[in-house]
């Protein structure tokens, strides 16, 4: 038998911006995935204890941690955004070309405005001086 | 020359009948992780991150270690299937593809355990 073709056909297509939209929530996704595995790492550090936990949060001080935080960031934020506008296409909704590209518009706006709220967050959380700020 | 008949050369080729169980799942860990993601990044950036107790005395609070628990068990099931759909999709060789399928597997399950098991040491210690 000879090898039968098997979807995403990715060859077939005109090349559109909604379809690199469509390609990065696959590629955030698996970011996020990765942003995980470092999730499970820093619980697992508080669990050993307050010296693991200095290591750990020292380790994210380095400027590539830095630099992938931000990364795991803004993938988990335009992934999150991304997915509602899936879900609500899942409903039928929304799928005609013009309000697919405009609600791809308004998720790039609205992961990168978020983006910039946690990254600015996340670094008033990290300077923030113990038992200066109400948990 | 195969002497199969071409009835018998479909059968058992079609679909598994997995498929919507997988999309269905997907889809409602992916609605369970808006509030539970929000909840989590919000109250994280309020916390002093660098101070060790604070962070600690948040998250061994038993209704914040729940949550916790089930934001990592959702994440992790929400990911591996991502994750395996994306591997599916992309790594054809039949060798590779398993392998990759399997690892993944293994290392979600691994994370969600720790994970699972560090709050649970945080909230019961």
């Amino acid at each position: 038998m000879p090898p039968r073709p098997l979807s995403p056909h990715l060859g077939v297509y005109k090349f559109m911006y909604t379809l690199s939209l469509s390609i990065l929530h696959r590629i955030t996704g698996v970011a996020a995935s990765v942003g995980f595995l470092v999730l499970a790492w820093w619980l697992m550090a508080l669990a050993t204890g307050h010296d693991a936990y200095d290591r750990a949060m020292r380790l994210l001080d380095t400027p590539l941690a830095k630099l992938l935080l931000v990364g795991f960031t803004f993938s988990f934020v335009y992934h999150f955004c991304n997915g509602i506008r899936h879900l609500v296409w899942d409903t039928g909704r929304g799928m005609e070309r013009a309000q697919a590209r405009r609600s791809g518009y308004f998720v790039i706006v609205a992961a990168l405005l978020l983006t910039a709220l946690a990254v600015w967050l996340g670094c008033r959380a990290l300077a923030a001086v113990p038992g200066g700020v109400a948990p | 020359m195969s002497l199969r008949s071409p009835l018998g050369k479909v059968l058992g080729r079609g679909s598994a009948g997995e498929g919507v169980g997988h999309w269905w799942v997907q889809r409602v860990t992916a609605v369970a992780l808006i509030p539970l993601t929000l909840w989590f990044a919000w109250s994280l950036l309020g916390l002093p991150l660098q101070s060790y107790d604070a962070v600690r005395g948040w998250l061994g609070q038993p209704w914040v270690a729940v949550l916790a628990i089930l934001l990592v068990l959702t994440l992790a099931w929400h990911s591996k299937l991502g994750v395996q759909v994306v591997i599916e999709d992309y790594v054809h060789g039949k060798g590779a593809k398993t392998t990759m399928l399997l690892l993944s597997t293994f290392v979600h399950v691994a994370a969600a355990v720790a994970a699972v098991f560090a709050v649970m040491l945080l909230a019961l210690s």
